[in-house]
């Protein structure tokens, strides 16, 4: 106990001494000069009380985190291998995709506008939490700078209509596709780097992107970004109150109905959702496929792989270009929904948020991925009031989780290859 | 016994050396596999075996000397690049891909032979089908043969340590290799388990046509299957010969007995 005593003194001190500047002093403007003023006397007794928090943890902090331990963890629902098998486990989850994906279809219908507006957003970090984890928790590569593909699809779309007038249909495969591109191109030099290097190299390449759209002013219109990008047309029938496009027609109009916009808003929902679904199921595909062993491969073992004649870069770059694509097509929906976008959403705080989804998801799960990502968007978004504090929760949340879980919401259970026929 | 054939040269290493800033691991050493051959890498703990073995595989970029296989320089060539030329080797410690289940071990390895093109793997064509098809027998093929069919859907890592050691073996049979490294593979087994390796060395040469070079330990099994022997001390050659003359060979008694 003793020797605990003056560690948990010094840090309570520390907190005291942090605090008070930070919180417990004011500035106010003082005429044409600033004033330094305390804080009310309420904010002095919390700070108090929290710098008395951090002693009394620090005193107990074993026993506390030993409890923390203790707490029954989330258990996947169905049963050890041994008894469930896996043609069992495939019918279980085929129902439970199956029961999902109603759900999902229907919820819109009667939900509020404001959600379906935020379960499109949740969709999108879901999209690209999926296409980041076949870099990071398929492939085994920290990228950090993933944000940059996810601003290339969205600016390819803006761009490409600009310019060329192209439809969003079109758009969505080409930016796909240009994303892809840059990841390949980037992926070429970089992938011979391991770990950390790796991990600043795209990093810097997520802020160059992000530089370079802010000053190249006359292309991409700079810190001002591009507005007026249309919203995708369903058979060309656009979802406005009027068509804008030549030879389309108002969705209210053709089917003879008042206008609603909240129509807009279900189909955006929609879409989203069902580029969600292409993703998961080119992803399940992937993982199953002889490249998706082989990420797997090289990340539980790259010696063993040379040694078997499996080109690593190769492998790598294949990882590195497909889960940019995905952040590709997650790009250019995003700017179709939301009609107007600037460098100011692609921040490396965009990265850090997908790359928390993927590690709070616990690397590889796709179900885990998908919680991850509605808590991520769902919780802040509930938690307005504290916007503020949204940082120090989410770092709180992070810690809480390195303690509590550290393999994520859902690890990945892998499905293995199982032989029937021998 | 050795036939004294006159088979082709298989692989053939000149002079090889190998420095790690002032230590000369390597110095020298030279070696010959003939085509069905198998030749045995001996010496004293840290003589600079696996070492040879790393220059030979191309994990290390070796610092002088020539290793030519089938005829071609092979000196500077990327690792994968020398196991797709038909060398592939095991290592000192099991390297299984231990999450992954023992039939992904073997679909793994073939990964160059399956088709890799992502469209035909996404629609499932024809041609994909079929080549995963023929690399999933060729894999049960082996399983049987080492004897682990039973655990094929078993995670590599569950399984016990001499059903490792030939699984890694299996793994890289797969490959479907002209030349087959083995570094150690007897350490650990029992000696039930060391003469059925034995055995399986003996058929991978007789039955596939596979050249064999081993590092081995276990002098019984080194004694009894190789064609011949190159014994290494401290980086240097110290001697060639069959078995035999090995055996014989007074340097090689002193090194080994100077160890002890
Ligand atoms: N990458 C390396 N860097 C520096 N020194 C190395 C390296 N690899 C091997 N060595 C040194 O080279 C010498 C030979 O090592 P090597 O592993 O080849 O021996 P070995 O004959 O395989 O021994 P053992 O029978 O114990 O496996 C040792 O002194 C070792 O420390
Ligand atoms: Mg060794």
């Amino acid at each position: 106990m003793k020797d605990k005593f003056i560690p948990a003194l010094i840090a309570g001190v520390a907190t005291l001494i942090l605090a008070f500047p930070l919180l417990g002093l004011n500035l106010v403007s003082d005429g044409l000069g600033l004033g330094i003023e305390g804080a009310d006397t309420q904010t002095m007794i919390y700070i108090v009380l929290a710098s008395l928090a951090v002693f009394i943890f620090q005193l107990f902090k074993e026993n506390a985190l030993n409890i923390a331990k203790n707490i029954p963890l989330p258990r996947r629902a169905y049963k050890p291998d041994a008894v469930v098998s896996q043609a069992q486990r495939d019918k279980n989850e085929k129902l439970f995709t199956f029961i999902i994906v109603a759900i999902a279809l229907v919820w819109p219908f009667f939900a509020s506008r404001g959600n379906v507006d935020l379960a499109t957003l949740v969709l999108i970090y879901v999209m690209l939490g999926l296409g980041l984890n076949i870099v990071v928790g398929l492939a085994g590569l920290l990228d950090l700078g993933y944000v940059a593909f996810y601003a290339v699809g969205a600016y390819s779309y803006a761009l490409l209509h600009q310019y060329f007038g192209l439809s969003f249909w079109v758009c969505l495969p080409l930016a796909g596709l240009m994303a892809a591109s840059f990841g390949f191109v980037l992926g070429f030099p970089v992938l011979r780097l391991r770990g950390d290097y790796l991990a600043i190299v795209t990093l810097g390449f997520g802020e160059i992107i992000r530089i370079l759209l802010n000053n190249w002013t006359h292309l991409t219109g700079g810190p001002n970004g591009i507005g007026s990008i249309p919203k995708p047309a369903l058979f060309g029938l656009e979802f406005g109150r009027k068509a804008k496009e030549e030879g389309n027609i108002a969705f209210h109009e053709y089917f003879n109905i008042a206008y609603n916009s909240s129509y807009k808003v279900i189909f955006l929902y929609l879409l989203a959702l069902l580029l969600v679904l292409f993703t998961i199921f080119v992803i399940r595909r992937l993982m199953r496929m002889p490249v998706g062993r082989a990420w797997e491969a090289l990340r539980e073992d790259e010696i063993a792989c040379r040694s078997l004649g499996l080109n690593r870069t190769i492998i790598k770059l294949s990882a590195f270009t497909i889960g940019a694509s995905f952040a590709g097509f997650a790009g250019a929906f995003f700017s179709a929904k939301q009609g107007f976008i600037s460098p100011e959403s692609f921040t490396f705080i965009e990265s850090a948020i997908i790359l928390a989804i993927v590690v709070l998801g616990g690397m590889g799960s796709q179900l885990g991925i998908i919680l991850a990502a509605i808590a991520m968007t769902v919780l802040p978004e509930l938690a307005r009031e504290f916007q503020e504090y949204r940082m120090l929760m989410f770092g709180l949340m992070m810690v809480l989780m390195m303690i509590w879980r550290p393999q994520g919401l859902l690890p990945m259970k892998r499905r293995h290859m199982e032989l029937t026929n021998a | 016994m050795p036939k004294s054939l006159p088979t082709e040269s298989l692989l053939k290493v000149r002079d090889l050396s190998m420095r790690f800033g002032g230590l000369l691991a390597v110095d020298g050493v030279a070696l010959d596999v003939n085509e069905r051959e198998i030749v045995s890498v001996i010496g004293p703990n840290g003589a600079g075996k696996t070492t040879v073995f790393n220059c030979i595989s191309g994990f290390y970029t070796p610092t002088g000397g020539d290793i030519i296989y089938k005829g071609q320089s092979i000196h500077g060539l990327a690792d994968f690049k020398i196991s797709r030329l038909g060398m592939v080797r095991t290592f000192q410690h099991v390297r299984l891909f231990s999450q992954m289940t023992v039939i992904e071990n073997l679909l793994v390895a073939q990964h160059r032979h399956v088709n890799t093109n992502l469209l035909a793997g996404l629609f499932k064509t024809p041609s994909y089908r079929q080549k995963e098809q023929e690399s999933i027998d060729r894999a049960i093929y082996w399983l049987k043969k080492v004897n682990l069919l039973e655990f094929a859907n078993r995670e590599a890592g569950n399984l016990a340590y001499g059903q490792q050691r030939r699984l890694e073996i299996a793994r890289c049979m797969v490959t479907e290799p002209g030349l087959l490294m083995l570094d150690e593979p007897a350490a650990g087994l029992n000696p039930k388990e060391t003469n059925e390796l034995d055995a399986l060395i003996v058929s991978l040469k007789e039955d596939y046509n596979v050249s064999i070079l081993l590092i081995e330990h276990d002098m019984g099994l080194v004694m009894g299957i190789s064609d011949r022997i190159v014994v290494i001390n401290q980086g240097r050659p110290l001697a060639t010969g069959t078995p035999n003359e090995i055996r014989d060979n007074p340097d090689v008694i002193k090194a080994y007995l100077g160890e002890v």
